[in-house]
């Protein structure tokens, strides 16, 4: 109990911290590095308290593949010189007591919530799919996702779908005056135009693209 | 304090998501912290998710996490293609320059 206590301590402190720097943070890339230490100690909070399956694929869809999309699109645009400070400036400073006091209000209005929060009795009666104690986490996630929320999984891989035809779709370039190999121009060739049979005379040759 | 339940996680929870939203309002100069901060309040109903599924004992709450990871996956990638797209065309992705809306 005490090092449940002390390791969600520790963690939820390094996230804490850390997202406070992802928003403070003068430089994006520090950002992003912030960003990603985030993920890792949420990820460590969700192995230690029994989520085994969604803290490894928080450390590799977050840290291994959004985190790097973001450093990569930090260091191919160059914003890493362009200085992030938001408490100088005039036209800025109007949005900072506007930021902060709804973002408190936000805060103070979810720990109401949570302070009044009450467990009904039958809470623990209704819930159709219970974790089942007698295999891993891995394996009894599997064993819903797969049958009982298969079609929502389905739509999920829609989801990821449209997104990679979006991105690639958005940012692609047609580039001019590049010497690409035409496939249908390849094919479509016919030995009449490609090829002619001459009569060569002896001691006269042929001339050739006259 | 020393025992940890529910309300401690739903707390962390909370803060998360308050600095995330302090992260869209403040963040006057680059729209790739602000969606970061989204990125953050995605986290943040995460752990909502995943503590009430652990102390409920109801595995739903972690299925849902999954989707919720998934969509925040292909929300980065669509809004940095869309970044990318107006850096190429505009030249700045400055929050204060983008005013093509004059919003």
């Amino acid at each position: 109990m005490i090092a449940h206590a002390i390791f969600f301590y520790t963690f939820s402190i390094i996230a804490v911290v850390s997202a406070i720097m992802v928003t403070a943070s003068k430089n994006t890339v520090h950002s992003v590095f912030f960003l990603i230490l985030d993920f890792i100690s949420i990820s460590c909070l969700f192995i230690m308290i029994g989520a085994e399956f969604l803290g490894m694929i928080m450390l590799i869809v977050y840290v291994g593949a959004v985190a790097v999309l973001f450093l990569f699109v930090v260091m191919m645009l160059n914003v890493a010189q362009q200085k992030n400070q938001w408490f100088a400036g005039q036209a800025t400073s109007k949005h900072i007591p506007v930021g902060l006091i709804i973002s408190t209000l936000i805060f103070f209005e979810i720990l109401i919530v949570i302070g009044g929060w009450k467990y009904k009795p039958e809470i623990f009666n209704i819930n159709n799919s219970l974790a089942n104690t007698s295999v891993s986490n891995t394996h009894s996630l599997g064993q819903i996702l797969y049958t009982d929320y298969i079609h929502v999984f389905q739509i999920s891989g829609m989801i990821l779908l449209v997104a990679m035809v979006g991105a690639i779709v958005l940012t692609f370039r047609q580039r001019s005056g590049l010497k690409r190999q035409s496939y249908i121009k390849q094919i479509s060739r016919e030995r009449a135009e490609g090829v002619e049979v001459l009569e060569v005379q002896s001691n006269k040759g042929v001339k050739i693209d006259d | 304090m020393i025992d940890i339940g529910l309300g401690h996680y739903l707390t962390l929870g909370a803060v998360i998501f308050s600095i995330g939203v302090i992260g869209i309002f403040l963040n006057r100069k680059n729209i790739i912290v602000i969606l970061m901060s989204i990125e953050l309040i995605l986290l943040a109903v995460n752990i909502n998710l995943v503590a009430f599924s652990i102390y409920l004992g109801d595995l739903a709450g972690q299925v849902f996490t999954l989707f919720i990871l998934t969509v925040a996956a292909a929300e980065a990638a669509i809004g940095l293609a869309i970044i990318v797209v107006y850096f190429r065309n505009s030249g700045t992705i400055r929050v204060e320059e983008i005013d093509k809306l004059k919003g």
